[in-house]
């Protein structure tokens, strides 16, 4: 459909960001509540000039209403009726905005420990987070649970906005203090890339544009960083991993982020057969899916799962036409060359390296519901798009966020059941086997999230963890 | 770290798809995600640029065949000739079925009561949920964008609804990576928004990346109008024209298209999609904020609406 994207500036012929070329960020919001996410994002969208005027004059409007003499931001994302009774954050909030370098699709994550699970949704997808802390308050609980989800879903991308510092009068001290703290929590949950910005989201300063009033910090803006750090989509992953084994030049992240294999989940087998747009397309057959990741090209041999069937890629294509290769996240149908017994919810990989079927896998969950799991419990696993009943056959561990410093190692206490926000490892049993990989490297393929068999409901959200071949240690569980 | 050691800022290795390239395979993705676990979807599909857009993902999706699902139409019986022209060109051109639910019928046996305002946006609800229930829908998928409107801004994108077809803000369930939920009991059904994460320039540009058609209304054209409430309105047979009210022949185009009581025009020179495209770049408006007076009732006048089964 367009030209390869740009990432330096890419306007169009009247200066306005051609979404044609330039690439895409997702980012979320975390951090306590009233830490002052939603004012950082109306902050962010005021100063890159994306809020128009009917929609600034209504939260104006409202603001004076509720006696407010200067515009509350956060009203710009708190648009629910309950939110603005409350002052809260309850469900994640998106909104879009672009600037001449990026196009950002940013969710504004609630803070309250009680909506923990709409801060999971709005981080699943993220390449960066932006945990916002109150410079009078430090790391409080909350804040450790959010970095906790953090290293969970491995977000790419942790930005740490030490926010209220016009408060302290601007001062540097408790800036060093908080970042030191949370540098080496982060590093204990493993989580690679932290960086620290002093920052008012009220007054907007270090946000999107440099403040005269902290001339003792000489790092980027918030927005600078989202600006420029790549996306999962440009190899944020294999960047993130390189960084954990010690190598901290992106083009090694580059050269990563080549070797690996591909993935093609199964969304459905197109047969038009009667339904054919033409008669010489009667009798096609495709597996239509959307590439998980690497890069599939006509000719690679396949693995389908799983039944473990091979055979080879005969054709890509798209309703605009053929391709040679398919990259990461392009939705596409597969041709292949022998007529194999595939369905919806298998999954096709490259042959090399391709993914292992298994009828059990351990897991880290994070428990997003009111009823608690427990051992013997029944649930529904949604991978890709298969969806397989299991058994929870132990749980191996809890999280405790409370201690301090601790890595996700060793604060796992043996547990007999996982309450409304726990983060736990789990065994699960499956009825069916399905080809579940490790979430470190394989981000998509590791994902998986835990259905209600009855209701149908969403329970959890899982990554899963490559067993240590050998070690007999059912707790491994090292982020 | 020390504030002197800090982020690489050099340009990261550039992304394979553009922005408009990834909303496309996400939007083909969620339709085909919906299909394959749906017993009976429906397109809501009234002719207006995002249910358009959606359909031109539909037949994107399941290329080399039909679509596989029909379209349903909730016709309020003040729309505008020719969108209701397009919408049936539209239907025929790609050999699916339309089904119609007209809230004049409603309105005839007396199940709906006209508003005083003659707006009959929000008497679309009941229609909606009947047809629903009636055809035994389970997926329907609607052009909602979360750019639109603040409530919309917080929809999942597939989005439960009970057995009222209510929306509960309060109580959504997580919708993690892209592994997206259509899960449901018996009378209840999933509303799934392929487009929720397109803004109005990205539809745009889509469109015209796309070569895809829409009713002439969208581009510059010379109407007889009168001004309401900051708005142009066409003196169609739905709309009361007041002895006060001038009429006057100005260039206009309509952002949106709806309900032809509610649904005002722009003033606007845009007659081609770049200028389109140019226009909506630097508006200062919004979509809604420009053209719909159902939503200026209330602060929370389209929340309230979606609780009651509404788009
Ligand atoms: N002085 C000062 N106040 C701030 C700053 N940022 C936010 N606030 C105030 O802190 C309060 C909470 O801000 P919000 O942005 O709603 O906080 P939040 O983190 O989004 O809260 P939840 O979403 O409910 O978790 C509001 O009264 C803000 O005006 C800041 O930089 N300086
Ligand atoms: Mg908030």
């Amino acid at each position: 459909m367009s030209a390869a994207p740009q990432t330096t500036s890419a306007l169009d012929e009247h200066g306005v960001p051609d979404t044609t070329r330039t690439s895409l960020l997702r980012f979320a919001t975390a951090g306590s509540v009233d830490d002052g996410k939603s004012t950082l994002v109306g902050r962010l969208l005021h100063d890159t000039k994306s809020i128009l005027a009917d929609a600034y004059e209504a939260v104006e409007r409202v603001s004076k209403e509720r006696g407010s003499e200067e515009v509350d931001l956060a009203l710009l994302t708190d648009g629910l009726r309950a939110e603005r009774e409350q002052g809260i954050t309850i469900d994640v909030a998106y909104r879009y905005f672009s600037t001449p370098r990026r196009t950002f699709i940013l969710a504004d994550c609630p803070g309250h420990v009680q909506y923990t699970r709409n801060t999971v949704t709005g981080a699943s997808t993220a390449d960066a987070l932006v945990v916002l802390i109150d410079a009078r308050y430090g790391v409080v609980e909350q804040t450790k649970r959010h970095l906790a989800v953090a290293a969970l879903l491995r977000v790419p991308h942790v930005i740490i906005a030490v926010n209220k510092i016009d408060l302290l009068d601007y001062a540097s001290g408790p800036f060093r203090s908080i970042s030191q703290h949370v540098q080496s929590h982060a590093e204990s949950l493993g989580l690679p890339n932290v960086i620290c910005v002093p920052v008012s989201a009220l007054n907007g300063d270090n946000v999107a544009e440099r403040s005269e009033n902290t001339p003792w910090y000489e790092g980027p803006t918030v927005l600078d960083i989202l600006e420029t750090v790549p996306s999962i989509d440009q190899g944020a992953d294999a960047f993130a991993a390189a960084h954990r084994h010690g190598v901290v030049h992106p083009t090694a992240a580059d050269a990563v982020a080549e070797e690996g294999g591909w993935r093609l989940p199964v969304q459905l087998v197109l047969r038009p057969q009667d339904a054919a747009v033409s008669e010489e397309y009667r009798e096609y057959r495709g597996y239509a899916g959307q590439v998980a990741e690497g890069t599939i090209r006509v000719g690679d041999e396949v693995v389908v799962q799983p039944s473990g069937k091979r055979t080879t890629v005969a054709g890509i294509d798209t309703a605009t036409g053929s391709l040679d290769e398919a990259h990461t996240g392009q939705s596409v149908s597969v041709r292949l060359a022998d007529e194999v017994d595939i369905a919806r919810g298998d999954m096709l990989s490259s042959a090399p390296d391709a993914a292992a079927a298994s009828k059990t896998f351990h897991a880290h969950v994070a428990w997003l519901t009111d009823r608690p799991l427990r051992v013997r419990d029944r649930v529904l696993v949604q991978h890709g798009s298969a969806v397989v009943q299991a058994m929870v056959t132990s749980i191996d561990g809890i999280l405790d966020i409370s201690l301090p410093g601790g890595t996700l190692d060793s604060s796992i206490a043996k547990g007999t059941e996982l309450q409304l926000n726990d983060i736990g490892v789990v065994s699960l049993q499956l009825a069916q086997p399905l080809a579940v990989e490790d979430y470190g490297t394989h981000r998509r393929t590791g994902a998986f999230c835990l259905l209600d068999p009855q209701d149908g409901n969403t329970l959890a959200a899982g990554t899963a963890r490559a067993q240590v071949p050998g070690s007999g240690d059912e707790t491994y569980i090292s982020i | 770290m020390s504030d002197e050691e800090h982020v690489t800022t050099e340009t990261p290795t550039p992304a394979r798809l553009s922005t408009l390239d990834s909303l496309e395979a996400e939007g083909i993705h969620i339709i085909r995600e919906a299909v394959g676990t749906a017993r009976k979807p429906v397109l809501l599909f009234s002719g207006g640029k995002d249910s358009v857009v959606v359909l031109h993902l539909a037949t994107k999706a399941f290329w080399p065949g039909k679509v596989p699902f029909e379209l349903l139409h909730v016709d309020t019986g003040h729309n505008f000739d020719e969108v209701l022209e397009f919408r049936d060109r539209t239907v025929e051109k790609l050999g699916l079925r339309l089904q119609v639910a007209k809230v004049q019928d409603y309105i005839d046996d007396g199940r709906l009561r006209e508003r005083p305002d003659g707006t009959r946006n929000p008497l679309q609800t009941v229609p909606l949920l009947d047809a629903i229930a009636e055809h035994k829908y389970d997926v329907v998928f609607g052009g909602a964008r979360r750019d639109e409107e603040k409530a919309r801004a917080k929809e999942r994108v597939v989005s439960l609804r009970d057995e009222f077809g209510a929306w509960d803000p309060r109580n959504q369930r997580p919708e993690l990576w892209n592994l997206y939920n259509p899960r449901h009991l018996p009378g209840q059904h999933v509303r799934v928004f392929p487009l929720s994460n397109w803004t109005e320039l990205d539809v745009w540009r889509y469109i015209e990346a796309e070569g895809i058609e829409l009713p002439p209304l969208y581009y510059a054209h010379e109407r007889e109008v009168f001004q309401r409430d900051g708005m142009w309105l066409t003196p169609h047979a739905s709309v009361r024209v007041k002895d006060t009210d001038v009429i006057e022949t100005r260039t206009v185009r309509y952002r949106t298209v709806g309900d032809a009581s509610c649904t005002g025009a722009v003033e606007s020179p845009a007659a081609s999609i770049q200028d389109v495209i140019a226009e909506v770049a630097s508006t200062r408006i919004t979509e809604r904020g420009a053209t719909r007076a159902d939503d200026r009732l209330s602060e929370a006048a389209m929340e309230d609406r979606k609780k009651e089964g509404y788009f």
